[in-house]
């Protein structure tokens, strides 16, 4: 057992550093001498506004944090205390590591008895002589912190690479052989010039630079090699698309020779690829040094740059043109371009002996390369989602023809996909769908709400391969069990593919797999997935080792289940029960709603609805990961994201100018008091005949301290307070007409745009819970009549009161959905429809509940136990074995 | 062989074994304030009831008794009785005046006990226990100033100095810094043995042992398991581990990550269980040892003991356990 060798840092989190780690951004911003606008935060000490900064740094994907606080006015080792004592206690900015980075000792000793991680110390050198650095080594040691070593020693700070590489070796002999420094935490810093000055000597500074790095890398085992990035390009400031152009170009080929990170403003960061060609080889020759000419060169193109650094797109982008058609074929794909698709195929058709070799060749060539750079993830989903809508508007040009002769090709099998019953969402399964035809698979679509025994008629009938199921919900859990036994029964010998929101590996292994025994279920977390399961699913040679694989995993799955499973602590109902939210409702006044009963919004102004979107999730859809806004600086998927959005924001626009959607809802409010864990609902003011009853399940894990076992009725004024409380309803859609855009695209076998629009209407009917809440609190219900939030602290959900929704964590039993429904009515109010899973119809909707009081919150119950299932059993009037199943996921027992 | 080639030598072979708790023994005795003033602080200006480090001076009997338990029921490795006892602790008893005495008494203590049982075969040592301390460096006192801080590294630095002086004074074969929730009052704790040891030409093996506070996975401070590790891995330990707030069960997967990550031995002496309505530890030892033995069989162990609620009862049962199962493969 070896572990790497790696530089392990950590702040909350660990950090480790090896040869495998890609190049690590050290985040610049928290500096003095670097950032002007810091080091008026720092002197005004303004350290809320410095914390953002820092803050800011790592969300912008910066891995460690430089501090520097050096500053003739600035008494640095007072203030290095304060700002990092201050950074711990915000654990978004303390879960990275911090570099200390002071020229003066005293501030980093300082620094370094702040930091409960393993820093690093930037900088100690041979500057003073040896005796001092290894004192100082020493120090650094007995600290726990890496150390950056400037190549600086007695004479100055080196400059050429004969004098870095000699420096940094002398320091590292010191460092290993007196001190006894792990070496894998020594990191050299050999100096990053200026270059493009005007002075020659300066025109090799980067060179020196990387060869320095190259020799350092070689000969100094585990040692690393960092840099301030942004030194490089300092005679071209007030250019900042220039500056990150040498930026980029610097690193790419510093980082080639070995330098393993950079001092570097995280957010801003240009992409090599990405530079324009005529910007990128001037820029070249600057960095590399290849012609006496270079800085001229740059500088005579530099004010064309000024702006956003992209001058020139125009004239390459249709070079593509001129190559042959194959090739043409191929770009298309790849690049996902329909625009000349009908002739380049037409043209290809007309090659080739017979139209079938025209997708059994070049176009068969081109997903080829698609399905392999999203398989090693240089592609991803919406790209290849928009290369599938090029394959299938060429196959369909070629269709006609094909037919004629009479010709089926061959596939790599035939899946069936299906969402199962009582389940509407398929965006997911439409997804994957599209990744399989992409890797030529054939796909039996059966579409959403598909009952068991139809799927295994048409899988029969098809003679498909594959079963692929596909549901969002928790009672489809349930539905993919029933098919799982129905397979067994009718003896049917398919391999199961699961997937969808709730589904789980876990979930597949406890309950899915015992009941399948003829052939393997395999859970399948993503779409990338998809093709990797089939092809393994179907392959003569693989198929055995990849089930005992699969089988294996689950089996080990359900033994661990079985040995830790069942330990935790869970408390008697009644004991919960007595741990409820304390509540002083004699302090307390409910506010009462501006009006009791229903209200109903039809064709509510989507408009209104924009600002009030989340968009992290819309990219999750899309199985693009990050958050939002960051993600589309992201360095993996920050193109794709950046594309996609724009995609998005065209299709918005159109949404709302054509009125492609149409949303409606209703909300209501109701007198209510609780009475233990229900909420009675009283048909008036006088609160004495209970309309409907709510039932509400509590919390019924062993809580530590203070914390209570929370149920919803808890926020909810009890009846013997004698206080008149209330509660509220809401269900929303923004998918009404969606039907009718969703064929027009189908019909033109446009899976980008149909995904597209589905996920947008997701977006807007959440968006239009967010902002019929808000609503609610300031207008209808009224109790927080000034509140003024941003959208994100909206998502943040910051404001007083929650709308949890029947059948997520603080209500998980679905069939509470119903007697919303009794409620509200929105199948006459808004047109909206549930299923007998209780999934919503159009599927584009959000409905819930209204709690007001400034307490209440969202929690999650989970592990309940049947003493409470009984109970609740009873108080539904439901025989135990039904509320049993609908409780399925969140039992803490075994049926 | 010195000492500390022959524990590491001893942990090549073998899992050893480490005392269970001492606090809940000392429980048993339902000692009184007398008994815990004793002749020496009879006239005591203020309360001395529960400062159960006092009684290596004041019950010394009690003490080496409970020593002596763990020592029959198995124990390798001894723990001192001084968990509070730093200069800073010890104020809120008046008695900052006797930390050094007290670490040396609590030292000599555990020493005389661990002589006694120690046969070639079996040799006992002693690990001088370096406590968290009450007040943390890294955690704000103020909620109104998050910058603000009860204690300085440099304090703390001068307080495990001096304490760390008092166990090497009194006997002990190793240092154990332990029951850490703030990784930077830790951090300190090396500091300063780095510094005693470096000060005064003497090295002794360090054990390092963090505690993982709830079902966050983290310590009080913030980190999860491997940033701990990392953040104390300069200490150059012979051993690293987790100890306290949780029971075996919860603990399992912190000390598997632990044994994943770690290019030292592995240690882990958990709670019997989590208290439960009248804070009382219910895993009886057999319980316990089951777990134990798991982990052991899985490989993540070199050390093993136990903490808050265990007995001499619990650790004969853990050492039973673990007496045939492989000791977790030294890293290289």
């Amino acid at each position: 057992m070896k572990n790497q060798v790696s530089m392990r840092l950590s702040g909350l989190e660990p950090f480790n550093v090896n040869e495998q780690t890609l190049f690590v951004n050290v985040g610049e911003r928290t500096n003095v001498t670097g950032s002007a606008r810091f080091k008026k935060l720092i002197k005004e000490e303004d350290y809320e506004a410095a914390l953002e900064v820092a803050r800011q740094q790592v969300e912008a994907g910066a891995q460690v944090i430089d501090v520097n606080m050096d500053e003739g006015l600035i008494d640095a080792e007072a203030v290095m205390v304060t700002f990092l004592n201050l950074m711990a206690s915000e654990p978004d900015i303390s879960r990275v590591p911090v570099m200390i980075d002071s020229s003066k000792w005293e501030v980093i000793e300082a620094g370094l008895k702040c930091v409960q991680g393993k820093g690093i110390v930037n900088s100690i050198s041979l500057k003073e002589g040896e005796e001092k650095f290894i004192q100082q080594a020493k120090l650094v040691m007995r600290y726990g912190a890496a150390v950056v070593v400037m190549a600086f020693d007695e004479d100055g700070q080196a400059d050429t690479k004969e004098r870095k590489v000699e420096i940094c070796t002398r320091a590292y002999k010191v460092l290993t052989e007196k001190v006894g420094f792990p070496p894998e935490d020594i990191i050299f810093d050999p100096n990053v010039f200026a270059i493009a000055t005007g002075i020659d000597e300066h025109n090799n500074y980067a060179v020196d630079f990387i060869e320095a790095t190259r020799e350092i890398k070689r000969t100094l085992p585990h040692a690393k090699v960092s840099g301030g990035v942004s030194n490089v390009s300092f005679s071209f400031r007030g250019n900042n698309p220039v500056r990150e152009a040498i930026h980029s170009v610097f690193l790419y080929y510093a980082i080639d020779a070995g330098m393993d990170m950079g001092i570097v403003n995280a957010g801003q960061l240009a992409i090599y690829a990405d530079l324009p060609d005529e910007l990128r080889e001037k820029v070249e020759a600057v960095v590399l040094n290849t012609s006496p000419d270079a800085t001229e060169d740059l500088l005579a193109i530099a004010n064309d740059y000024r702006g956003d650094g992209k001058q020139v797109e125009s004239t390459q982008d249709k070079e593509w043109r001129s190559l042959d058609v194959r090739k043409r074929l191929s770009h298309a794909l790849v690049k996902g371009i329909t625009e000349f698709i009908e002739e380049d195929t037409e043209q290809a058709r007309l090659e080739a002996d017979k139209p079938l070799h025209v997708i059994e060749g070049p176009l068969m060539d081109g997903m080829n390369v698609v399905g392999d750079l999203f398989g090693s993830g240089k592609m991803f989903l919406p790209q290849v989602v928009k290369s599938a809508r090029v394959m299938k508007k060429a196959v369909a040009y070629l269709m006609p023809y094909i037919e004629d002769e009479k010709e089926v090709g061959d596939t790599n099998g035939r899946i069936l996909m299906a969402t199962v019953k009582g389940d509407v969402h398929d965006i997911g399964k439409n997804i994957v769908g599209v990744v399989l035809q992409c890797n030529n698979y054939e796909v039996v679509d059966l579409g959403v709400m598909v009952s068991a025994e139809t799927i295994l008629k048409e899988a029969v009938a098809h003679k498909c391969d594959i079963i692929g199921l596909s549901g969002l919900i928790t009672p489809s859990l349930d539905e993919m069990v029933y098919m799982a036994k129905e397979m067994e029964r009718q003896g049917i010998e398919m391999p199961l593919m699961i997937g969808g929101a709730t589904t789980s590996k876990v979930h597949t292994a406890l309950k899915i797999e015992p009941n399948l025994l003829k052939d393997q279920v395999v859970h399948v977390p993503d779409a990338s997935r998809a093709v990797g399961v089939a092809q393994n699913l179907l392959s003569k040679e693989n198929k055995a080792g990849f089930v005992t694989g699969v089988r294996d995993e689950y089996e080990r799955i359900r033994v661990e289940r079985l040995k830790h499973g069942k330990v935790h602590k869970t408390a008697e109902i009644k004991k919960a029960r007595a741990n409820k939210k304390a509540i002083d409702w004699s302090e307390y006044t409910p506010d009462k709603p501006s009006f009791l009963g229903l209200k109903t919004f039809d064709d509510y102004d989507l408009a209104k609805l924009v600002e009030r979107i989340d968009w992290t999730p819309f990219f999750s859809a899309w199985e693009l990961a990050g958050r939002y806004p960051r993600i589309l600086k992201d360095e993996v998927v920050g193109v794709e994201a950046t594309k996609l959005f724009a995609d998005g924001q065209v299709m918005l626009k159109q949404i709302i100018d054509e009125k492609w959607l149409e949303a409606r809802g209703v909300i209501g409010f109701f007198p209510a008091n609780s009475v233990g864990d229900d909420i009675q609902v009283y048909t008036d003011e006088s609160r004495s005949e209970v309309a409907k009853t709510l039932h509400h399940l509590r919390q019924q894990d062993v809580k530590k301290g203070a914390q209570p076992n929370y149920c919803l009725s808890d926020f909810v004024a009890p009846k013997e307070s004698n206080k008149a409380d209330y509660i509220g309803g809401f269900a929303v859609t923004a998918g009404h007409k969606i039907e009718q855009k969703i064929a027009e695209f189908e019909a033109e076998h446009d899976d980008y745009q149909s995904i597209m629009l589905k996920v947008l209407a997701d977006r807007l009917a959440e968006a239009f819970a967010e902002h019929m809440h808000e609503r609610v609190r300031k207008e209808f219900w009224a109790y927080e009549a000034d509140e003024a939030l941003d959208n994100d602290s909206l998502i943040r959900e910051k404001y007083r009161g929650i709308r949890p929704a029947p059948g997520y964590p603080a209500c998980p039993d679905h069939t509470e959905k119903a007697t919303l429904w009794e409620m509200l009515e929105p199948g006459q109010n808004a047109g909206l429809s549930i299923t007998e899973s209780f999934a919503m119809l159009p599927t584009a909707a959000v409905s819930g509940w209204y709690f007001a009081h400034p307490e209440s919150r969202y929690f999650s119950v989970t592990r309940i136990q049947q003493d409470q299932v009984i109970d609740y059993a009873n108080r539904k009037g439901m025989d135990l074995m039904s509320t049993e199943r609908w409780l399925s996921p969140i039992l803490g027992y075994d049926v | 062989m010195n000492k500390s080639e022959q524990i590491r030598a001893l942990m090549a072979e073998r899992i050893l074994i480490l005392d269970g708790a001492m606090g809940t023994m000392i429980q048993h005795h339902k000692l009184e304030e007398e008994d815990y003033r004793g002749e020496r602080f009879a006239d005591w200006q203020s309360p001395l009831k529960g400062m159960n480090d006092l009684l290596v001076l004041t019950q010394p009997e009690i003490i080496s008794g409970i020593h002596k338990q763990y020592l029959e029921a198995g124990a390798d490795i001894i723990e001192t009785n001084n968990f509070n006892a730093t200069t800073s602790d010890l104020v809120r008893y008046n008695l900052q005046d006797y930390a050094y005495e007290l670490n040396v008494a609590a030292a000599k203590l555990a020493r005389k006990s661990a002589d006694a049982y120690s046969t070639p075969d079996k040799p006992r040592f002693i690990a001088g226990v370096l406590g968290p301390n009450q007040k943390t460096a890294s955690v704000s006192v103020d909620v109104n100033d998050p910058g603000a801080r009860a204690i300085s590294f440099d304090e703390l630095v001068e307080d495990y100095s001096l304490a760390t002086r008092g166990l090497i004074e009194g006997g002990a074969d190793i240092i154990l810094i332990e029951t850490i929730f703030d990784t930077l009052n830790a951090k300190a704790a090396v500091f300063a043995v780095k510094t005693v040891f470096d000060e005064d030409d003497v090295e002794l093996p360090i054990m390092i042992s963090g505690t993982i506070t709830d079902a966050s996975g983290r310590t009080l401070t913030g980190q999860v398991t491997e940033a701990f590790y990392n953040s104390l891995r300069h200490a150059r330990p012979i051993s690293v581990g987790l100890n306290c707030a949780l029971g075996p069960d919860d603990l399992r997967q912190y000390v598997q990550e632990l044994s994943r990550i770690a290019d030292c031995c592995v240690s882990a002496h958990p709670n019997a269980g989590l208290p439960n309505e009248l804070g009382e530890y219910d895993l009886t030892p057999e319980e316990m040892a089951d777990h134990i033995r798991e982990w052991a069989d899985s490989g993540f162990l070199n050390i093993v003991g136990g903490c808050c609620g265990s007995s001499p009862e619990h650790i004969r049962a853990i050492a039973d356990a673990v007496a045939k199962s492989e000791p977790r493969a030294q890293p290289e």
